[in-house]
């Protein structure tokens, strides 16, 4: 590709980039750090890029380690330690069920939600969902389902356990379905 | 007839939950058949297991 063409291109997944790395840190300078890396490092390999994925899965795949990279440095601070008890305690108590273990609520109906992937106001609907979790639910969560991580290799790189890792996964699930039956699905339900 | 301990009915609670493990990790056996028998006979679970799968799909979507 026309190096020209190319930064040209780079730029418009800046933003995206952006998004995902400020959903990760939690850390708008140093997540503007790591973008701009991303998009430095993906222009001089540029001739390394082959065309068979898009450009944004192969930025995307940068974006990861430089993340990977900067959750490292860190590492004296690697989890926000105020709040990572409360969202890696799973009581017995849960509200979504009773004590029997029943749905409070049971989900409701989502119709035919494959309508939905195509639409950019879903996607947008999902994103602020994610911006609404918990620091560190949304850091660990993006790393599993984002950047395809192993759940092994975030437990090492966060320093976690595999408990940790499970109940912050579920927490982040269970949150996000919600949210988006919420506020896609069902939304005249709670007007 | 199954082993007692394989028809042992596990509650939503305990199948949303192994249903999100399974996202992150191999099941069991045991654990397997205890969630499809679960599945089978509970529309409530057999939903949230549905809507768990589109969001893998939602976010695989959202990076590409």
């Amino acid at each position: 590709m026309d190096a020209d063409l190319l930064a040209a291109e780079l730029d418009t997944h800046r933003l995206y980039l952006l998004r995902v790395a400020q959903l990760q840190l939690r850390d708008a300078d140093l997540a503007e750090d790591v973008v701009q890396e991303t998009l430095v490092a993906a222009f001089s390999a540029r001739d390394g890029f082959s065309g068979r994925s898009s450009v944004k899965t192969w930025l995307t795949g940068i974006l990861k380690h430089k993340i990977v990279d900067a959750i490292r440095q860190k590492r004296r601070q690697p989890i926000i330690l105020a709040t990572f008890e409360e969202e890696t305690d799973l009581e017995d108590f849960d509200p979504m069920f009773k004590d029997n273990g029943a749905w409070e609520a049971p989900p409701a109906d989502w119709g035919d939600p494959e309508n939905a992937l195509s639409r950019h106001e879903f996607m947008d609907i999902m994103e602020l969902c994610l911006e609404r979790l918990p620091p560190n639910t949304a850091r660990v969560f993006m790393m599993r389902e984002i950047m395809e991580l192993e759940s092994d290799e975030i437990c090492k790189e966060l320093t976690i356990t595999a408990n940790n890792l499970w109940v912050i996964m579920y927490r982040a699930r269970m949150a996000l379905r919600h949210c988006l039956e919420q506020n896609w699905f069902t939304p005249q339900a709670h007007r | 007839m199954f082993p007692h301990r394989l028809t042992h009915m596990l509650s939503c609670k305990e199948v949303s939950r192994l249903l999100s493990r399974g996202e992150d990790r191999r099941l069991a056996l045991s654990e397997r058949v205890k969630l499809r028998l679960h599945l089978l006979v509970c529309a409530a679970c057999a939903r949230f297991a549905r809507q768990l799968a589109f969001m893998r799909e939602a976010l695989r979507r959202y990076k590409t």
